[in-house]
């Protein structure tokens, strides 16, 4: 009986002991909240709408600054569209680093959305003879054009078929996002893509805090965090709101075009009308959203 | 109570050995503290501490899996001939076979949990509580049939060990059905594998129908290598009983996967050199280097070497028979087909990437440090339930064995 009694007293002490050393390190009890957060299309607006506020609060605590964090779904009748004129383009790489600043990226591991390929002339479009490090003083080089290669948002997308736990899908108005905090990092989609659109955080991502974008979407440009999967979203955050991603507008040549491809008057359709345009890999039926064309 | 101690009287098991036998729980426990501090960097880290980057986001974690997968599946397939030709210790090959089956995808599963970039998430894959993306994604199917093979060897494997420890007669309408399952199973779990990376059109490289044939091919030759060494061992120190026939029959049909592999290999090389189309890129960054970039041939190389060699080795009789050269020959083909597996599969599937450009990998030390950890923590286990198992089956532990040391114990305690 007195054995049977201590054992019982042992058991309620560890349990008691446990329960407040959990409720001792606050902090815990938030990881533990982030730990069974769930997969973000499966919660109700009442719970999207604590998840971001809880969420701006955060990172408030982090950086000292207001952050606003929208989860604006899609607008209907909307299918964004991008188009790139390849005979406009210098390969300057202003839209690597304005992509950079607006949606967030690691410096500090250094994460770029898009990557521009320096291509020989006589070549074509040929990948294996092209160059992303190319570095001379001044741009576009002779005998050279330059392709620019971001998320080509296929209506076919390869990644979101292959990740294990729906961590990725495909928007209604045909934006390709990732929910951060659902990702497992297993880099399935990486493998995947065929067009090197994803990028991992094999680090913890570094953004200087003065330079951080407080006007964020939860599946665009909020911070990410060590392990996860990243990717062009078209700047949700700025498209939703009916702005120009942050490449379109920088780009000094003019060389980059959005719209809605179900509006029949936008550009991107006048675009598509009267130029002759053309996606990358084609035969790989990914069905890109993204076009190339050759404006003069 | 029994099972308080049956796990006692295991624990002793384990613990008794020769000088041998502590030498080698010795050598796997360091190699689990170096490696374990190792991983513990990449957990605080992250990733970075790997030299897998952005244009190489698997590598040799990933082909470490793979080559597990392989051994896990062999092990189990090895009951077929071991039926068809009818060698006496089925029984024990089927209890061995699938002890190293269990423990090669309890080895897979680790090697899953160390790749990916947030292990806490791992629930995030289960049906039910999480969102299992089911049946679009291969890594999900890949994870349900490893663990519906786990579970099944699990499962077979006590069954037969607890008839043997209660002097039970096993129930055959029991095990025989899931015997006769896990072999598919066992197929099943290669070639699903082998569909994760050859269902990606973006990766030329594994973009072969011949990838699941060759994988199978490169199990049958890497699994029955372990047992072939681990039967001589059994035969050597317990009253396991073989014939050297029925070894020498293992070893040669190890030389006709050896030679299948072969000739799958030989076909995909002569469509890709002969076409000689841009997809050729992936080989020939596997066996020249591209340029300057010629980190990997030295793996490939040195993989094809000693393949070679063991093939022919395994296929003169004259060495067959010898035991040295057999176990040499088996050595080398486990050896062959794990850097196949490690390196030469998987990096070339990503070099040069899919915007042609290359970038160099080769394991770091984190890597490896975290490979030797998952390995010595699965030969260690594979080493403690063989023990146990070698007790149960050979030597005289049971429960009538149990009952009588604590009918001892009680004695000296009354005394």
């Amino acid at each position: 009986m007195k054995k049977e009694n201590s054992r019982r007293s042992f058991l309620k002490n560890i349990s008691l002991a446990t329960f407040s050393a959990l409720a001792l390190s606050g902090c815990d009890m938030k990881a533990i909240d982030e730990f069974l957060q769930l997969n973000f299309r499966t919660l109700s607006k009442k719970e999207k709408d604590k998840l971001i506020k809880d969420l701006e609060a955060k990172y408030k605590g982090k950086y000292g600054k207001e952050f606003n964090v929208s989860a604006k779904p899609a607008i209907e009748g909307t299918l964004f569209g991008y188009a790139l004129d390849l005979s406009r383009c210098i390969g300057c790489r202003r839209c690597v680093y304005a992509c950079v600043k607006e949606n967030n990226q690691s410096r500090e591991p250094q994460i770029h959305w898009i990557q521009v390929l320096q291509m020989e002339k006589e070549k074509g479009i040929d990948f294996a003879h092209s160059d992303v490090q190319y570095n001379p003083e001044k741009v576009p080089e002779k005998g050279h054009f330059y392709l620019p290669v971001q998320c080509q948002q296929c209506r076919n997308p390869q990644c979101v078929t292959v990740c294990p736990v729906k961590a990725t899908w495909q928007e209604p108005d045909g934006i390709v996002v990732v929910d951060y905090n659902w990702c497992i990092g297993c880099r399935y989609c990486m493998a995947a893509c065929p067009y090197g659109a994803r990028h991992f955080n094999w680090g913890e991502p570094n953004v200087p805090v003065e330079e951080i974008n407080t006007e964020m979407h939860y599946l665009g440009n909020r911070p990410r965090m060590k392990g996860v999967v990243e990717k062009c979203t078209f700047c949700v955050q700025r498209t939703r709101e009916g702005k120009y991603p942050a490449c379109v507008e920088i780009c000094p040549v003019g060389a980059r075009k959005f719209g809605n491809l179900l509006d029949p008057v936008s550009e991107i359709r006048y675009i598509l009308e009267n130029k002759r345009v053309i996606v990358l890999k084609q035969e790989l039926n990914t069905q890109p959203k993204f076009y190339y064309f050759f404006g003069i | 109570m029994n099972f308080f101690r049956f796990i006692n009287g295991s624990i002793k098991i384990i613990l008794r050995g020769n000088k041998t036998y502590y030498a080698w729980l010795i050598f796997l426990s360091l190699l689990i503290i170096w490696g374990g501090f190792g991983y513990l960097g990449q957990l605080r880290e992250g990733l970075i501490k790997s030299h897998m980057r952005d244009s190489v986001s698997w590598a040799f974690y990933i082909g470490n899996f793979t080559f597990l997968v392989g051994v896990a599946a062999a092990a189990v397939m090895l009951v077929i001939p071991a039926y068809v030709y009818n060698w006496k210790p089925i029984k024990e090959i089927v209890i061995f076979g699938e002890l190293l089956a269990v423990c090669a995808v309890i080895m897979c599963i680790s090697f899953i949990v160390v790749d990916i970039g947030n292990p806490l998430r791992f629930w995030h894959m289960l049906p039910i509580v999480g969102t299992m993306n089911f049946p679009s994604s291969m890594l999900s199917w890949d994870f349900f049939v490893l663990i519906a093979y786990l579970f099944i060897n699990l499962f077979v494997v006590t069954y037969l060990l607890y008839c043997i420890f209660y002097k039970k007669e096993y129930n055959r309408k029991v095990v025989l059905p899931f015997v006769l399952f896990s072999i598919p199973m066992a197929v099943a779990i290669h070639t699903v594998t082998a569909f994760l990376y050859n269902a990606l059109p973006a990766r030329i490289f594994w973009n072969s129908a011949l990838l699941a044939p060759r994988f199978l091919a490169s199990a049958f030759c890497s699994g029955p290598a372990i047992l072939l060494i681990l039967f001589q061992i059994l035969r050597k120190t317990t009253k396991f009983e073989i014939k050297d026939e029925a070894i020498w029959r293992i070893a040669e049909l190890m030389v006709y996967a050896m030679f299948i592999y072969l000739f799958f290999t030989v076909a995909e090389l002569f469509k890709e050199f002969y076409s000689g189309t841009e997809h050729i890129l992936y080989w020939k960054y596997l066996l020249f280097g591209i340029g300057e970039n010629k980190e990997i041939v030295v793996y490939s190389w040195s993989s094809i070497i000693m393949g070679f060699i063991a093939f022919v080795l395994f296929l003169i009789p004259k060495t067959r028979k010898n035991f040295l050269t057999l176990n040499i020959g088996a050595v080398l083909i486990y050896a062959s087909v794990y850097v196949e597996k490690g390196i030469a599969l998987i990096i070339p599937g990503f070099t040069p990437d899919v915007l042609g450009q290359i970038y160099v990998y080769t394991p770091s030390m984190t890597e490896i440090r975290t490979a030797a950890m998952i390995f010595s923590i699965g030969f260690l286990l594979f080493t403690f339930l063989s023990k146990i198992a070698i007790a149960i089956v050979f030597d005289d532990y049971n429960i009538d064995s149990l009952n009588r040391d604590a009918r001892r114990e009680r004695v000296t305690n009354d005394k």
